[in-house]
């Protein structure tokens, strides 16, 4: 993964008011730790050598606890390099409430997952959609309204979202 | 609102001119800024529009297909697909639908609910129905009709809001802020959500192979609105079809940026319902997400036809159905910015392309009551991601609500003054205004005399009684000399001695023809030949100093009048005539130059609908606007310094170029032109001057007019209070001489070599 197509996502990041913090998996654990505001919720990674069993992240929460928490921490299947923008699978393990109920989203996305731009994000849907049709999300920056007379951020999805980027090879 | 009355309709228009416009127009010039910045930025957004446009024509003419083929992958995925006729049939259906799942229901945005009018009859069947998108919230509280496709409510300011809010939940704290107000409904309506037995929402676009649903939002409500409930019901029309994901890529880069100059929208949903997503029941305290199982879910797809699949199969309507409604037509349209969509919409659409979705959902009356308020000036042709012809649609249903009507008593008042190919009835001032030219020849054969009489005081009473025309409008003062007469007159014992030399008689040019590097047809419209013939003789001093060997032949008027008054048959016609009439002048290799910006449109664009092809681009190819054609001139060598220039204590330009041309990409020569001589320009910032050909003089419509026409005279009349103000269209200059002291001019009467 080239670090041209990361400082481009970790600029978009930031164009669309969303902060960032990159690391490696030795460095995962404090570096979630820092983007966490407690109480926290989160679903299964599901990638090698990292979890959020050793954070204190309340991991396959109840809905009432979903509903409780301030940080929801998902992974993210794909990253788009020119938007800053998430795709979070609508999966069983609950990634679509987790990353839209809470007032705060740390999604987690590895670098080999980052795209160039939202075309080939949606070639790769479209091939995994041929064989298998599924939901999920491009998610960019906080949620946003102009609808009360001036923009505000944080409507029904989150008000803030951070993005930990994880080095692998 | 039914507006039955010409006396009602203006009063409606100052109504919301008094209390909507600040917001409207705040709102959508915001949107418009943005979606300039936004577009400009993208490369490769022209070529975006391009694809967008073929892979829209293709879906629609593959329409039936794709339905099939929806229905097939919906149901394979585990969902129900049902074919709409109409608003009561989908209304039954989403009813049934909620009727065992319960009896509440949360939607997020969809205007193809408001169209079928799904809440009334949710609501009349005992449902509680909330709507989650912030705007539709507002207006659902408020009991009123959106008032744009994007934003609902963007007619209410925050403090409106608040009052509204304040009024109706009474919440302890009063609330202030847009953040407050955002706070407060996002809690009021969270609750709402998680307690909902049903979810309904619209679809931007729906992917036939996969069955996926495809969802814009910035809220985050149509992400929870789909998820929550166990049950999701999608209404949309069948026009939203499109064949898989590879044809959704242009969209996706197109919609927001088009909508509200957003790169891209914070939520695109991919929905391939039922999904995966756990079932949320928000009362279990014990059971995590991973086992709270999907098994429960339901998914309806309801495709509306309503009246979709007769736009398809009228050649005109037809291509509303490529619209995907992200209001770029309404924020770019300069009444609109004025008065919003409660003026400018029917029962649910508004904006430029609601006529045509009007009139195919609701039928000819909804759309003929504010059809009017299109002025045909073109601004949201290059604004809509799908190359719709919106101008075009508002003119044929205009023509179709013109053959529509009655008979009328005073027909026959008209009737001298019409040689047209219209139905007798259709309202007589767009009768009159239709055919200009027989008032024009009439006027200037017999100004002064015309002049005064139709000033004076009882005539003018009558015009606005059974003509609709304002009084409060100065009327276009008819000239005694036509150009043509002057370009005649001219060639006589000034000229002989080089005339001489011709091999025939044919006008009046100075430069002989054997002298001169090209040929050019100064286009003698309506208004230069009987109007404002100042600009004609200028032109052509302007082209034979830079050796351009000019002629002034008897050509028709283009049928611009006619077809701004939807008199589609009588502009056909014209065409035709004026076709016939240049086209020995074009086979001789001659340039035609217009200097009427609105008649240079006709040649370049809607002559495109009524000439072969062929015709068409050889006349279109080889028209120039005035100063354009100078611009060419320029470029290949002509010699600027014949030209005349700034004075030496000039007070610069204020140039106000005309909206027909900028659609056209013919606005920025003229600029350049003054530039090169020398001259200090300024740009109007304001995009329209409010007059656009007749609206202006129309009773109805003169307080709007003015109205839009206010940006352009503080601008004017402030900063730039010294300039010497130009503008090349004779409507503008018709509205800058009623906002403005100074009398205004055509930039090619700066350039006047006999300019003193």
């Amino acid at each position: 993964m080239s670090n041209v197509r990361i400082a481009g996502f970790g600029e978009a990041l930031e164009d669309h008011g969303v902060s960032w913090a990159r690391t490696d998996i030795e460095g995962f654990r404090s570096t979630l730790v820092d983007a966490l505001v407690n109480p926290a919720v989160g679903v299964p990674l599901g990638y090698e050598g990292v979890s959020l069993d050793d954070a204190p992240v309340t991991v396959d929460p109840t809905p009432a606890e979903l509903r409780a928490a301030t940080t929801g921490v998902t992974p993210a299947r794909l990253g788009v390099a020119t938007y800053g923008s998430f795709l979070i699978d609508s999966d069983a393990k609950g990634s679509e409430p987790v990353s839209l109920y809470p007032e705060r989203h740390v999604a987690v996305v590895r670098e080999s997952d980052l795209v160039a731009d939202l075309p080939a994000a949606l070639d790769e849907l479209g091939d995994a959609y041929a064989e298998n049709p599924a939901s999920a999300v491009f998610a960019t920056g906080p949620s946003a309204t102009g609808d009360m007379g001036a923009l505000v951020e944080g409507v029904h999805g989150p008000k803030h979202v951070h993005a930990v980027v994880l080095e692998n090879r | 609102m039914s507006v039955d009355e010409p006396t009602d309709k203006a009063a409606h228009i100052r109504h919301l001119l008094a209390t909507e416009r600040e917001a409207v127009r705040e709102n959508t010039s915001h949107f418009n800024r943005e979606r300039y910045r936004a577009s400009t930025e993208y490369e490769g957004y022209e070529e975006l529009r391009g694809r967008a446009r073929e892979i829209k024509e293709d879906a629609i003419e593959r329409l039936p297909e794709l339905i099939e083929t929806v229905r097939e992958s919906v149901e394979a995925n585990g969902g129900t697909v049902y074919v709409a006729d109409d608003a009561a049939d989908a209304n039954r259906y989403v009813e049934e639908v909620v009727r065992d799942d319960g009896d509440t229901v949360v939607k997020s945005k969809s205007m193809t609910t408001e169209e079928i009018d799904l809440n009334e009859a949710l609501e009349a069947a005992g449902v509680d129905v909330y709507e989650t998108d912030l705007g539709e919230f507002v207006v659902q509280v408020a009991d009123e009709a959106p008032s744009h496709l994007v934003g609902p409510s963007l007619h209410r300011s925050s403090d409106d809001i608040a009052e509204l809010f304040n009024d109706r939940f009474d919440p302890e704290e009063p609330l202030e802020t847009a953040q407050e107000l955002t706070e407060f409904a996002r809690d009021y309506l969270g609750d709402r959500i998680v307690e909902a037995d049903v979810g309904v929402t619209g679809a931007n676009f729906v992917l036939a192979e996969s069955g996926t649903i495809t969802l814009v939002t910035n809220e985050g409500n149509g992400r929870k609105v789909a998820a929550t409930p166990d049950t999701h019901v999608a209404v949309a029309g069948i026009e939203k079809l499109l064949p898989s994901i590879e044809e959704l890529k242009p969209f996706t880069e197109l919609i927001a940026r088009a909508a509200t100059g957003q790169d891209v929208p914070q939520y695109l949903s991919m929905l391939t319902p039922p999904s995966d997503s756990p079932s949320l029941d928000f009362d279990d305290p014990t059971t995590p997400l991973s086992k709270q199982g999907s098994e429960d879910r339901e998914f309806h797809l309801v495709l509306l036809d309503n009246g979709r699949t007769e736009m398809r199969e009228d050649p005109q309507l037809r291509e509303t159905l490529y619209c995907i409604r992200c209001g770029a037509c309404a924020n770019s349209c300069a009444n609109f910015q004025q008065v919003g969509g409660h003026a400018f919409g029917g029962e649910t659409y508004t904006g430029g392309i609601a006529t045509g979705w009007e009139a195919g959902v609701e039928g000819l009356d909804t759309a003929a009551e504010f059809n009017d308020l299109c002025t045909g000036c073109s601004r949201c042709v290059n604004a809509c991601p799908v190359e719709i012809d919106i101008p075009w649609i508002n003119t044929v249903v205009r023509d179709r609500v013109n053959r529509g009507a009655d008979e009328g008593q005073f027909d026959h008042l008209v009737e001298g003054l019409t040689p047209d190919e219209e139905p007798g009835g259709m309202d007589l001032g767009k009768r009159f205004f239709g055919n200009f030219e027989t008032a024009a020849k009439l006027g200037s054969a017999t100004a002064p005399l015309s002049n005064w009489l139709a000033n004076a005081g009882p005539v003018r009473a009558g015009m606005e009684r059974v003509l609709g025309i304002d009084g409060r409008r100065d009327l276009p003062q008819f000239e005694r000399e036509t150009f043509r007469d002057w370009f005649e007159k001219r060639g006589g014992a000034a000229a002989s001695t080089k005339r001489a030399r011709e091999t025939r008689a044919a006008g009046g040019s100075l430069v002989p023809r054997d002298e001169a590097t090209r040929e050019a047809i100064v286009y003698p419209d309506l208004y230069t030949n009987y109007v404002r013939p100042g600009r004609g003789r200028a032109a052509v001093r302007v082209l034979e100093a830079l050796g351009v060997h000019v002629e002034v032949p008897d050509v028709p008027s283009s049928g611009r009048a006619p077809l701004s008054q939807g008199m589609v048959a009588t502009a056909d016609a014209k065409a035709s005539r004026v076709f016939g009439a240049l086209a020995e002048h074009l086979d001789a290799g001659r340039d035609v130059v217009v200097v009427e910006p609105s008649d240079l449109a006709m040649f370049r664009r809607e002559y495109e609908k009524f000439l072969p092809d062929a015709s068409h681009q050889r006349l279109s190819e080889n028209s120039y606007e005035a100063v354009e054609y100078v611009f060419g001139l320029l470029e290949n060598g002509g010699d600027a310094d014949v030209l005349t220039g700034p004075d030496a204590d000039d007070p610069g330009v204020a140039y106000h170029s005309h909206c027909q041309q900028r659609t056209l990409g013919a606005a920025a020569h003229t600029q350049a032109v003054l530039d090169r001589l020398g001259y200090d320009v300024v740009l109007s910032e304001a995009e329209c001057c409010g007059m656009a050909g007749s609206f202006g003089y129309k009773r109805d419509y003169y307080e709007l007019s003015m109205a839009v026409g206010e940006d352009l005279a503080t601008e004017f009349g402030g900063v730039h209070g010294n300039r010497r103000v130009v503008a090349s269209g004779t409507s503008c200059l018709d509205q800058l001489d009623d906002l403005l002291d100074r009398k205004p001019a055509h930039p090619v009467e700066l350039l006047d070599p006999a300019r003193t």
